[in-house]
């Protein structure tokens, strides 16, 4: 296992060489998969086993995201879903197996290059940019978009006006889609949890990305506030056919929601289905679920 | 609710570039009018270098995050590069001797910025300290900075563009006010950019940065390039404009500790806050001394005042991170809404 990002002090090598190494050593691709083989797969776990010491939070994971799918991924706490996250944006790299993107193999995803390759994400703990006010995080999203140079941004004449103009633009219809309009001007830090957790939304989906990764974007909501952003989830995917894996522990909401459950267990995944049948799945009602009668059709939400 | 708070400083305050003009009408104006000679030479001439240090390692440590202890060497390095290609280079304006030693400050710098790609926070602050002794070693070690002067102290040249010279204290006070405003104004466009956002998302967040997509490596170096960029032309006015001499000795840790007191004091991530701090940081040790000696006579001799000085500024540092941790700034800025909102009420 490596982390990209040492926590504190140094990190064992800078991202760019990072990347360069991780190009280098790629396993085989492996042509087994039926699942593999479906077109509309875009993105694929194979494989993929990450330790931490002695903690294995994810063992041997295959899993595949089809175009246009919302992909919720269950799971007890330390079942390893953040891992599996982290592990598609390039924050953690596995010890084995790769992952699938746009028709290309990563022993590690460039993290640098994620939002280029048209994926977006959320944290689990919030990550916005406390200094900078919400409309300012949301245009923030677009960063990968910028060809301007610091001189050019400085005189702000030609390419980099328009760049700034669009983007402005672009946030701002963002604000609006997710009714945020109203707090476009506050620091992102002085916003309550839930509209936080909002904003954080609104910088993932200004990129307009193919896939969006949501690790526990209602966690801490009130029912109200969580209806409210399953809404938001299901409008992006409809508004711009994104793919959407998302982590979520209230399974009303997931029930509700999703188009297919994965269901991880100790780092292992043991269920991959529709969410009726995930309901019906013994090991994940032993695993998982219990005995939740109020949640069983699915209703909570 | 939120749009009453957010209309009312709207009303009370002026747009910004208002208040830009009206202070450099002052400056330009009325300060020449009324000013002393030692107004200049011992206050607004140290403010206006050490305001522009401020705004230089601002960028670097109050937007980009990344700590530094080794502004006072970029300034040595601006200062002992503008004096050498002023000297060595036939026939170079003086303008263009400050904009190349911005340059090679900013070269330092990036040099010095390296560490930053693998470093962060208290080790990264360390190894700016190698900038730090490292640059004080090399000038003095090496004569030939200060064009084999046998006591290293060396005479500025004279402050000419296009054949005007600036002369006396006012004259010099001028050319410092024209290159700070200037920096200033480029300042205030990079910080609102998209760079200037880059900036303070990597301070905030790296991860969450690099994940939409930000260079990071490279903001870092850049910020630590354009940092020193502006640091180093202080330097030069530090030593053409306010001192008229070149010498390593004033560039020392003291210096760096100072510009990084300007920046906390003043307000980080705030081009305004690096004057607030600079003019603070001036004029404070002036005030004390003063009142020292108005208070105790002649117990309160240089000595007494240095360790007083340290003390009460050690004190206000303190005070500042934990009362007010945005600086001057942000205190200047709610006196004046709470003045703002007591008016609307009468
Ligand atoms: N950076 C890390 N360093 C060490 N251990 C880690 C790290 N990240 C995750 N782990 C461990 O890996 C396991 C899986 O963690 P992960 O965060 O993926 O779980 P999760 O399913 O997201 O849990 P939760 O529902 O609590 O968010 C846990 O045992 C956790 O302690
Ligand atoms: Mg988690």
């Amino acid at each position: 296992m490596t982390l990209a990002f040492g926590a504190l002090g140094s990190a064992p090598f800078p991202p760019d060489i990072q990347e360069h190494l991780a190009g280098r050593d790629l396993p085989p691709p492996r042509e087994d998969g039926i699942r593999d083989a479906t077109n509309d797969a875009v993105l694929a776990l194979v494989g993929v086993t990450l330790s931490f010491g002695g903690v294995v939070a994810l063992q041997d994971i295959d899993l595949v995201a089809r175009r246009g799918e919302i992909l919720a991924i269950i799971g007890p706490n330390g079942a390893g879903k953040s891992s599996l996250i982290n592990v598609i944006s390039g924050v953690y790299r596995p010890d084995r197996g790769h992952v699938r993107l746009a028709g290309r193999a990563y022993a590690q995803v460039p993290t640098q290059k994620l939002a280029r390759l048209g994926i977006a994400r959320t944290f689990q703990n919030l990550a916005l940019f406390k200094g900078l006010n919400v409309l300012d995080n949301v245009t923030a999203g677009l960063a990968h978009k910028t060809r301007s140079s610091f001189v050019e941004q400085i005189v702000g004449l030609g390419r980099s006006r328009t760049e700034e103009i669009e983007a402005r633009n672009r946030a701002e219809r963002v604000l609006d889609f997710l009714h945020l309009s109203h707090v476009g001007e506050r620091l992102a830090g002085t916003l309550p949890y839930g509209l936080q957790k909002r904003v954080e939304l609104a910088r993932a989906l200004v990129a307009e990305p193919d896939i969006l990764l949501l690790d526990e974007p209602m966690a801490g909501m009130t029912a109200t506030e969580k209806n409210e952003m399953a809404g938001f989830v299901r409008a992006s995917r409809d508004e711009f056919g994104t793919t959407v894996v998302l982590i979520e522990h209230d399974i009303g909401v997931v029930m509700g929601l999703s188009d297919r459950v994965a269901v991880l267990d100790y780092g292992r995944k043991i269920a991959d289905d529709t969410p009726d049948e995930i309901q019906r799945d013994q090991r994940v009602i032993d695993a998982y679920l219990g005995v939740t009668p109020e949640n069983e059709d699915g209703e909570g939400i | 609710m939120s749009t009453i708070t957010s209309a009312m400083p709207v009303n009370f305050t002026f747009p910004r570039w208002i208040t830009s003009v009206l202070l450099l009408a002052v400056a330009y104006l009325v300060i020449p009018a009324i000013g002393t000679s030692y107004l200049f030479e011992a206050i607004l001439l140290p403010f206006l270098a050490l305001s522009l240090a401020g705004l230089g390692l601002n960028i670097l440590t109050g937007y980009a995050g990344q700590v530094s202890l080794g502004s006072a060497a970029f300034m040595a390095v601006g200062a002992f590069a503008a004096f050498n290609f002023n000297l060595r280079v036939e026939g170079l304006p003086l303008v263009g001797s400050i904009v190349l030693a911005g340059f090679a400050a900013a070269t330092i710098g990036l040099v010095f910025g390296l560490p930053s790609l693998r470093l962060k926070g208290f080790y990264l602050a360390v190894s700016t300290l190698a900038a730090q002794f490292f640059v004080q070693w090399a000038l003095t070690k090496f004569s030939w900075f200060s064009n084999d002067s046998a006591s290293g102290v060396i005479d500025a040249p004279a402050l000419s563009v296009a054949g005007f010279v600036f002369e006396g204290a006012v004259g010099r006070y001028y050319f410092a006010l024209t290159v700070v405003s200037v920096l200033t104004f480029l300042v205030h466009r990079l910080v609102n950019s998209q760079t200037g956002r880059n900036f303070i998302a990597i301070r905030d967040n790296e991860t969450a940065a690099r994940i939409i997509g930000v260079p990071v490596l490279k903001t870092k170096l850049l910020a630590f390039a354009v940092s020193s960029f502006i640091v180093g032309v202080a330097g030069v006015l530090w030593a053409f404009a306010y001192l008229r001499t070149v010498e390593p000795a004033g560039f020392n840790l003291d210096r760096s500790f100072q510009i990084l007191f300007i920046v906390i004091i003043g307000g980080l991530a705030s081009t305004r806050g690096a004057f607030f701090g600079a003019a603070l940081i001036v004029v404070f040790p002036l005030v004390l001394s003063r009142l020292g000696s108005f208070l105790l006579g002649d117990i309160f001799d240089s000595g007494v005042l240095d360790m007083t000085q340290r003390i009460v500024l050690g004190a206000l540092i303190i005070l500042f991170l934990i009362l007010e941790p945005d600086g001057l700034v942000a205190l200047w800025d709610r006196i004046r809404r709470r003045i703002g909102s007591a008016l609307r009420r009468t």
